[in-house]
């Protein structure tokens, strides 16, 4: 074979892998350009035109409003603060998982997570027991501090403590330490060794991390609504306001095309710190790299943190449990028997069949967001060009955009044979597929592209199909962070509530659709209940991360 | 060679297109005659013997679409007035009337019965776009242990509310989020006015009057007479909230008490009227008048308190003995005219806002 002819068929190799790419990713787009873009755009553009004459006029008009530059102002501030106090409390947390061998390690990663997949109307009302009246904070030193900003930044550690832990410990447990110790027998000091060797190599994916808890509270919604009080509001709050409230559409619209412009700026970044972590790094078993507190300072770190994660996080769901049980007859089940009884009124059905609801929507849920991106995950694992990274940062785009956008967008756009969904079961699938999508994607992505790329050109050259390649090669390595994609998705989709509660129809709520409900009413056991299925959700959500733990590979995406 | 992909592409989208027809399918039941859709909002709820007893009769099968609370109902109504999700909408109340008209939200039916409505809760007689179906009063709710223990008097006026003995003793709603918050509001400025409220406003808030965002968090987390306050160690023993709150206390407890832990103040009521009425571009307009004619008949009206507890508005519809016990409907509620909601609304949640807000 001369050498023209070698060039000839890598060229035809390289055209038909970026065929293949297309093809990928053919799904993947038609399903955001129809169910995301689609009605974002429809219902902006509602706001935006008057009798069919567009007015872009109106965003200066908003932007000169004294009251939203306020709304702005806070919600950066807020969310500037609460990644700051967020990475300080979760980092030490982040090196005790990754370093320190310890009993109960794998329950107490899936503990933490737990409350990132929680809604934020069961969390919030266990929240404030840590920190309003009464509270834990209040019995030690008479300190309240609800209806604060300082309630908004605790929660705000509580619900993104663990995508610090799993993303900087995920990849710190695999950073090599005799790179550090060879430092340090070197001369250099344990501080110059950590700051030259393992924070260059850490210190992407603390980027990441930030990127990522920043864009979460950024578009803060239930956590600010609930424990901040009145006087505090960020664009999330201000847009559902606005469209929800005051029906006051153009100025929501034009509030949507800020958030949807701060959030691309946020993900564009993220998608570079994301390129800079996967260059190479020697990357080792995290086995080999954790073992057991040993001298007064570890055995202290290990303490500090474990009490950090007790009082911050073990405690607020703890409190869901307690209430659960605490019927007026003393302790008991009282609540849990209550939901399994048909009152008739309020759901129609018995609350406990909110949890079969809850499990065949997040099931449809997953397996729309595995093959969604699924697809999108391979489409994107060769050498990414700048238009397939636009793509990456685009199917994040549905975690910043405000839920309540996407429902009432979904009401307008998608309300016309053969889209005519709205009265649909499947919408609220699609719109949990949405937020879960994200998550199966940045999961796969990293484990996809540590694929040694030689094997596929092996495969290939042997004469395999890409399918086959992807069968015989991709598919052994990935079935694993498959399964644990999917149970993230899984996860995620449970405990969906900002979009789930604008379409979810009444003869099947959800858990938290339910939980809501019945938060809604006044009534002893309308609480308890409301306290029960709380608790319920929790099992659920801890079990299924529980299960991960046990399925973690060797490298690990983000989640 | 591609051709695996490409099949696999094609049957996960053909998954997704076929689930997605396969639903819109049944969602166009809804078109053919034989069934009629109401749209409401999250609070809902009825006997299901009493709808299935309807559905026998009229031979209609009845779907139902709640969507959200009653603000976003009926302003995710006026988006999709051109080809609407249903054919009744049920859950417009006073405070939103004037939008929901306005927007050309309803066509005219005077349903069967209509003259046996109390006449004070009949709005719009002329053109028939809305029939008046519940009505239920905001008032602020005192927690009784609290005032008995304490040896103080519960308050009985808005008045009230400003003394010194009352302070730091109340939590409301966010007016501009939360529909009791609104309706307090409105309370006020019907009983002082647009000069006076503002002023009362300013006495309330220097009397250390709280204010949360929702109803959730006001009566669950905040106030000590209700069930969840108890857990949660609540410490404001007066909440706006509803005359039917109390009875609430007591039905939804278990053992059930014999009087309510909580009770009403008379004189800070605010009444709140529900409308219902059948959509412009009704698909079944035919149903939809027979399910309006349902809505006031005796049945529903009297199986509507313990449900959604709200009064019906139908003359010598029963009410629950609970209700007339522990939470009878205020005897001189406050009310507004929807009109001059419409016209005041936005400007009196501004200026409450700024005023009590910030």
């Amino acid at each position: 074979m001369d050498l023209a002819r070698t060039e000839v068929a890598e060229a035809a190799r390289g055209r038909r892998g970026s065929a293949t790419r297309l093809w990928l990713m053919a799904l993947p787009v038609a399903f955001f350009a129809v169910f995301f873009a689609y009605p974002v755009a429809a219902i902006v553009a509602r706001g935006l035109q008057a009798d069919g004459v567009w007015r872009f006029g109106r965003i200066g008009e908003v932007l000169g409003r004294s009251d939203i530059r306020h709304v702005l102002w806070f919600t950066t501030w807020q969310a500037l603060a609460s990644t700051a106090l967020t990475l300080l409390i979760a980092l030490p947390g982040a090196y005790v998982f990754a370093r320190f061998d310890f009993r109960g390690k794998q329950v107490l990663r899936a503990v933490v997570t737990v409350p990132f997949v929680l809604p934020t109307v069961v969390v919030g009302t266990a929240f404030l027991a840590l920190i309003g009246r009464g509270g834990l904070l209040d019995g030690l030193w008479g300190v309240r501090l609800d209806t604060t900003v300082w309630a908004i930044l605790l929660a705000h550690v509580f619900f993104n403590y663990a995508v610090v832990v799993r993303t900087v410990g995920g990849l710190w447990s695999q950073l090599d330490p005799r790179q550090e110790e060879a430092a340090r027998v070197l001369g250099a000091s344990r501080f110059a060794a950590w700051r030259t060797v393992t924070l260059p190599a850490l210190s992407p994916a603390v980027a990441a991390a930030a990127l990522m808890v920043f864009l979460f509270t950024f578009t803060s919604f239930g956590v600010v609504q609930i424990l901040g009080g009145p006087t505090f509001s960020t664009l999330e709050v201000e847009i559902y306001r606005q469209t929800s409230e005051i029906f006051d559409l153009a100025t929501a619209a034009v509030l949507t095309i800020i958030q949807f412009v701060a959030v691309g700026a946020i993900l564009a970044v993220h998608a570079g710190t994301v390129r800079r972590r996967e260059t190479a790094l020697r990357l080792v078993a995290p086995e080999t790299t954790a073992r057991r507190p040993r001298g007064a300072g570890q055995w202290a770190l290990l303490t500090g943190v474990l009490a950090s994660i007790a009082v911050l996080l073990v405690l607020p769901l703890g409190v869901l449990v307690q209430r659960s049980l605490d019927t007026p007859g003393g302790l008991g089940f009282g609540y849990y028997r209550a939901l399994a009884s048909d009152d008739d009124g309020i759901f129609l059905v018995a609350p406990i069949e909110a949890i079969g609801n809850s499990l065949e929507y997040a099931l449809a849920a997953t397996a729309i967001a595995v093959v969604i991106g699924g697809l999108a995950a391979a489409a994107l694992t060769g050498r990414a060009g700048r238009l397939v990274r636009g793509f990456d940062a685009l199917l994040m785009l549905p975690l910043g955009v405000s839920a309540v956008t996407v429902g009432f967008g979904f009401l307008i756009a998608l309300d016309e044979p053969p889209l005519d969904l709205r009265s649909s079961w499947i919408l609220v699938p699609l719109a949990q597929a949405l937020v879960g999508v994200p998550f199966v994607v940045r999961t796969m992505l990293p484990v996809l592209r540590a694929v040694d790329g030689r094997l596929r050109e092996a495969a290939s050259v042997l004469g395999a199909s890409p399918w086959r390649v992807w069968r015989e090669v991709d598919l052994p390595m990935v079935r694993r962070a498959l399964l644990i994609a999917a149970g993230f998705a899984f996860a995620v989709s449970l405990g969906e509530f900002g979009a789930t509660v604008f379409i979810a129809r009444p003869d099947n709520p959800t858990l938290p659709v339910a939980v809501a409900r019945l938060l809604g009413r006044a009534g002893d056991l309308n609480y308890g209940q409301a306290m029960a299925l709380s608790t319920i959700l929790m099992m659920v959500c801890a079990v299924a991360l529980l299960l991960l733990e046990r399925m973690r590979t060797d490298r690990t995406g983000e989640f | 060679m591609d051709k695996r992909t490409t099949a696999a592409a094609v049957v996960a989208l053909g998954l997704v297109t076929l689930s997605a027809c396969g639903s819109s399918g049944s969602g166009d039941k809804a078109a053919d005659s034989g069934t009629v859709t109401l749209v409401s909002h999250d609070s809902f709820a009825y006997s299901k013997s009493v709808l299935r007893a309807f559905e026998h009769e009229s031979g209609y099968k009845v779907r139902i679409l709640k969507d959200g609370d009653a603000g976003q109902a009926v302003n995710k109504a006026i988006l999709t007035k051109d080809n609407p999700q249903g054919d009744v909408l049920f859950g417009v109340d006073n405070t939103l009337l004037s939008r929901a008209l306005d927007n050309g939200l309803f066509q005219p039916y005077e349903p069967k019965d209509s003259d046996r409505i109390v006449q004070r809760y009949r709005v719009d007689e002329d053109k028939h776009r809305v029939t008046p179906i519940d009505s239920g009063d905001i008032c602020v709710n005192y927690d009784k242990a609290y005032f008995a223990e304490h040896r103080l008097a519960p308050p009985t006026s808005f008045d009230d509310l400003v003394k010194p003995e009352y302070k730091n003793l109340l939590v409301t709603e966010n007016a501009s989020t939360s529909s009791p918050g609104l309706g307090f509001l409105l309370g006020t400025a019907a009983k002082y006015g647009d000069a006076g409220w503002q002023d009362y406003w300013k006495k309330l808030k220097a009397n250390g009057v709280k204010v949360v965002d929702g109803w959730e968090q006001a009566y669950n987390d905040e106030f000590s007479g209700s069930a969840g306050g108890k857990k949660a160690k609540a410490d404001r023993p007066l909440v706006v909230s509803y005359a039917s709150s109390p009875p609430a206390e007591v039905i939804y407890a278990d053992p059930k008490p014999k009087t309510a832990p909580t009770g009403v103040a008379n004189g800070t009521c605010f009444r709140q009227v529900e409308y219902a009425g059948l959509l412009s571009n009704a698909k079944n307009t035919k149903g939809g008048k027979a399910l309006l004619d349902f809505l006031i008949s005796a049945r529903f009206q009297e199986d509507m308190p313990l449900n959604m507890f709200v009064y019906p508005v139908r003359e010598a519809a029963k009410v629950p003995e609970a209700f007339v016990k522990f939470g009878p409907q205020a005897e001189h509620p406050e009310t507004l005219a929807p009109a001059d909601i419409a016209k005041n609304r936005d400007q009196w949640v501004t200026s409450w806002t700024s005023l009590v807000l910030k």
